[in-house]
């Protein structure tokens, strides 16, 4: 379980195998923050499974302590047992419960004091803001020229503590990566704050866990924990804008894609600067499109583009009004953004 | 009719010795046939047996509904309807459940049954009463033709702003929403207040407080939270209804609103309104079960407490839905205490049935298989109460399908299962017959299976992060077997339900005749024949314990009073019921009862024409509603002689 570290690799192996096959579990916990709140849910998990089971059992032998009454024929009288008895019952039960509880009511706390702050300091804030219905991720640095905006992918340093600022653009939405930690939501008109640590590397599925319109069912994002060296790398790359290239239908789909997507999308280094929807500078380097609906490939891109309605009915990107020759061309542009 | 009538000292008699009393009783009393005692009618018995047909109605939709959308769920990727159907779809199944189904389901039995547990000879308040009905159903009607319009409500029966706001939900799906539930909230307000005055004041003499069935404790608690919660939504619906229509904003963050007023105002009455569509229920389980067990129940008086305690804490949790919005741990973690201690009251209740059933002896009739696995079903629904209470588990539970089983457990396991064995229990009282036994195996068994083969798997899918209210979820994620299976058993279930109304429907004609009291039964509604008469007693009865119909069977000294069935007050000049002392119950005064009216039909359906003027935006149409309003109360409250409030015909 993640929760321990010193489990063996065989446990480790079974955790990743159960990890690919439920990406947004929350029971193998990958970090600093999850792992005392995994513990916790198991604790209070096998409180509850107790709790049925002896409820189910004394219910069972009440009911077949003795041989019981097939049926009740209409306006017989069946004899009546004496009303003594019973309340210990009560006493010794509510009793035991209430032990339990208070004793769950004091592991709640000390979890909350743990998990309140991490142990050290932040490596980095991330400022989040939820959309209809992706993620912009704005990286910020007191270095002006170092902070950028990218979209639906957020990568941090593995092992080190990030915070995160939340804010809701339209309506709430709510920021959740299972294996990392639970739900803040992101509410308009105030900033909420949380922060995450993943012990090792490798990719941490998202999703926006309050309902926010019609396709809150397609707003994932995911969260890439990089050895920090690669991270470094990775953000100084994210800074580079994009190489201009001459090739006959790059060029081409430059100049399509600032006349048809330019006032929404934006790519750094362009004129194209819109701010509606998400930042595209290093598509290329996404894993997903359309705020993890569709995997990021060069088929699923021109279908995107073609007809957003058809994957993401309901998005507030239009069916564009390009020719098919555009399109290859806005494709072939979008091919070197990486 | 006099004002000294009021002063008169009753006589006490019985029917035996009074040869006509019932006949003439039945004269006062009884509805005029056809449509206009239909729509004029105030008998309490009729009006609790509409709100459950009605809400059974609902129920039928509210399943449908699910039904429908269960199919787009059931494997990965589907595209049976588009997101925005789906988002109806789901809407109007909590919203109806809810609000049209669970809460209207229980006022029903109770308002059928109070009078009958309590020895009155109606609600305290009877024109109240229709009002009450009528309103549930006109409301009811009305959001339901919002859907039929294609504009049902969209956003969750929680309705989150900024969502719910015209920015960014602009069609008339909030304000039909918003208006219905204004409407809805005086249906339940008037209902509540009638049942605490019915509580105060309309026992029969001799019924103490602590010799009140439990039903009437958890409904009498449910009412008075009522009276407490449900403004807090009216205000919330009429605020954000006002933010859409005239500007306002009280919501809206970028004028200075705030949108966790929203979530604060709907969960101040959401939470203790959860509480008040169970704590009835349970109380049909306090009282029933033990009938099945043959024996009073174990530790009355700790049952009663912890109904009223239940809703008492149910007042100091409602956070406990807002725990992932960013408010500081300090005062989150006071509410997580409180949601997880508000489990002791629930443990009392457990204990309590089940040291019934321990030290009774059961008889396994369809109603003690209902009550009985309600008590495992409860605690199922408990337990993961228990852990949502648990603020850090929360933040990971919080909006997955987790939290869908532990409402279904709690919503289907400790509503619909009691109310499936008060069917069963109280079906004969109701129509005079017996519901079928054998049907009833079948029909208990395939709700159970099909329940908890549709809905526990969910814990699972919330387990393994399987987000709520997602109209489609890709493939890959651990979620297509659970889903799969779901559905499956939510068909089951659904047959179950179906089941329940075939019997009800063939047994209606068909049952068994039942007699006054088919499963000897403690209770003051069984001293009365099946169905009982217009005006319930023929005199009101005398209460010397909690068990009037088990006296001297349970082993109590033969000194002891006894109870006096056949012979009471008699109150024969006209309508009247007797008005007892709040605690004691003793005999104080004799009330006047108020005869059929139109008043409270047409004043719902003005209030109706008067909120339909103003989701439509048609102002002649809303102010003719209102004057029609004003006009109708002012008939409704004009002085009348039978009720003895004109002072001019003392000798009359």
């Amino acid at each position: 379980m993640g929760g321990m570290p010193d489990a063996g690799p065989s446990v480790d192996t079974l955790i990743s195998v159960f990890d690919a096959a439920a990406p947004l579990n929350f029971l193998s916990g990958h970090g600093d923050r999850a792992d005392p709140v995994v513990a916790l849910t198991f604790g209070v998990l096998l409180v509850s499974v107790a709790v049925v089971a002896i409820i189910t059992l004394l219910l069972g032998a009440a009911i077949w302590r003795r041989p019981g009454i097939a049926a009740q024929p209409p306006g017989t009288r069946l004899s009546l047992e004496p009303a003594a008895g019973g309340q210990r019952w009560i006493g010794i039960g509510v009793g035991v419960s209430a032990f339990v509880l208070l004793l769950s009511v004091l592991w709640t706390m000390q979890v909350l004091a743990t998990v309140a702050s991490p142990a050290a300091p932040a490596a980095l804030t991330i400022e989040i803001t939820g959309h209809q219905w992706w993620w912009q991720v704005r990286y910020l640095s007191d270095d002006p020229a170092r902070a950028f905006v990218t979209a639906n992918e957020i990568s941090i340093p593995a092992g080190r503590p990030v915070r995160f600022r939340l804010i809701g653009a339209d309506v709430i939405h709510s920021f959740w990566v299972p294996a990392l930690f639970g739900k803040t939501d992101l509410i308009p008109g105030q900033i909420n704050t949380t922060w995450l640590e993943a012990r090792r590397p490798g990719v941490y599925s998202g999703q926006c866990t309050e309902y926010c319109g019609v396709e809150h069912a397609h707003m994932g994002f995911s969260v890439i924990a990089l050895p920090e060296q690669e991270f470094t790398a990775w953000w100084d790359r994210q800074l580079r804008s994009p190489a201009e290239s001459d090739a006959a239908p790059a060029s081409a789909g430059n100049i399509a894609f600032t006349t048809h997507c330019g006032s929404c999308h934006a790519v750094r280094g362009t004129p194209s600067a819109g701010i509606l929807g998400p930042d595209l500078s290093h598509l290329m380097t996404r894993r997903t499109l359309a705020a993890g609906t569709l995997p990021n490939d060069s088929a699923n891109l021109v279908r995107f583009i073609a007809d957003p309605q058809a994957a993401k009915p309901g998005s507030m990107m239009p069916r564009p009004d390009i020719s098919a020759r555009e399109l290859a061309d806005i494709r072939a542009y979008l091919a070197t953004l990486n | 009719m006099s004002v000294s009538d009021y002063e008169r000292v009753p006589e006490i008699g019985s029917a035996v010795l009074r040869p006509g009393l019932t006949d003439r009783l039945e004269r006062m009393w009884e509805t005029r046939p056809g449509i206009r005692g239909w729509f004029a009618t105030v008998d309490h018995k009729r009006i609790g047996i509409r709100y459950i047909v009605t809400a059974f109605a609902f129920l039928i939709a509210g399943g449908l509904e699910s039904l429908i959308f269960r199919l787009q769920l059931a494997g990965p990727n589907l595209r049976l309807l588009t997101p925005e159907q789906y988002d109806q779809l789901f809407t109007m199944h909590g919203m109806t459940m809810i609000f049209l189904y669970a809460g209207p389901v229980l006022t029903g039995f109770s308002n059928y049954l109070w009078p009958l547990l309590l020895g009155a000879r109606d609600m305290a308040l009877p024109r109240i009463n229709a009002l009450s009905y009528w309103i549930y159903v006109c409301a009811g009607i009305f959001l339901y033709a919002a859907f039929a319009a294609g504009f049902g409500p969209n956003d969750g029966w929680f309705n989150y702003v900024p969502y719910a706001a015209r920015a960014y939900n602009g069609g008339p799906n909030v304000d039909f929403y918003a208006l219905g539930m204004i409407l809805l909230g005086i249906s339940t307000t008037v209902g509540a207040v009638n049942f605490v005055v019915t509580f105060l004041r309309l026992r029969a003499p001799g019924m103490s407080i602590d010799r009140v069935p439990i039903l009437a404790w958890g409904t009498l608690t449910a009412s008075a939270a009522n009276i407490f919660a449900i403004p807090a939504v009216s205000l919330a619906f009429f605020l954000l209804w006002l933010d859409r229509n005239a500007g306002t904003h009280f919501f809206d963050a970028t004028t200075g609103g705030e949108a966790l007023l929203w979530q604060h105002l709907f969960w101040m009455f959401g939470h203790p309104w959860v509480y008040a569509i169970v704590l009835p229920a349970m109380g049909m389980v306090s009282d029933g079960l033990p009938v099945f067990c043959r024996r009073p129940l174990v530790g009355y008086s700790m049952v009663a407490l912890a109904t009223v305690a239940t809703m008492v804490l149910g007042f100091g949790v409602w956070v406990h839905h807002m725990f992932a919005t960013g408010l500081p741990s300090v005062s989150l973690s006071f509410f997580s205490a409180a949601s997880i201690i508000i489990a002791v009251p629930s443990a009392v209740g457990v204990f309590a049935w089940i040291a019934t059933i321990w030290y009774g002896r059961p008889v396994f009739t369809t109603a003690f298989l209902f009550f009985a696995s309600f008590i495992v079903l409860f605690t199922v629904g408990g337990v993961s109460g228990y852990m949502t209470g648990s603020l850090p588990v929360d933040w990971q539970l919080t909006d997955t399908y987790f939290i869908v089983a532990h409402i279904h457990y709690v919503l289907i396991g400790i509503n619909v299962f009691p109310v499936a064995g008060a069917a069963y229990f109280w079906f004969p009282k109701i129509t005079g017959r017996m519901l079928d036994e054998r049907l009833g195996r079948w029909n208990f068994w395939t709700m159970f299976v099909g329940f908890n083969v549709g809905f526990f798997p969910m814990h699972l899918s919330g387990l393994l992060g399987m987000p709520r209210r997602v109209y489609t979820y890709a493939d890959g994620m651990g979620w297509n077997g659970l889903n799969l299976i779901t559905t499956l058993g939510s068909y089951v279930f659904a047959v179950g339900v179906l089941l329940l109304i075939i019997n009800i429907v063939s047994s209606y004609r068909r049952g068994r005749p039942a007699g006054d009291n088919p499963w000897d039964s403690p209770t003051l509604e069984w001293a009365t024949t099946s169905p009982p008469p217009p005006y319930n007693f023929a005199v009101i009865p005398t209460v010397a314990s909690r068990h009037p119909l088990w006296e001297g069977r349970l082993g109590e000294p033969d000194t002891q009073q006894r109870s006096s069935l056949k012979a009471g007050f008699l109150l024969d000049h006209g309508r009247e019921t007797l008005g007892t002392t709040a605690l004691e119950a003793e005999p104080d005064l004799i009330l006047k009862m108020p005869a059929d009216s139109y008043t409270p039909v047409i004043l719902a359906m003005s209030l109706t024409i008067l909120f339909t003027g103003l989701v439509l935006h048609i102002g002649w149409l809303a102010v003719a509603g209102a004057l029609a309003a004003a006009a109708d109360t002012i008939a409704w409250t004009w002085p009348e002689r039978s009720l003895g409030q004109t002072a001019g015909a003392a000798d009359a």
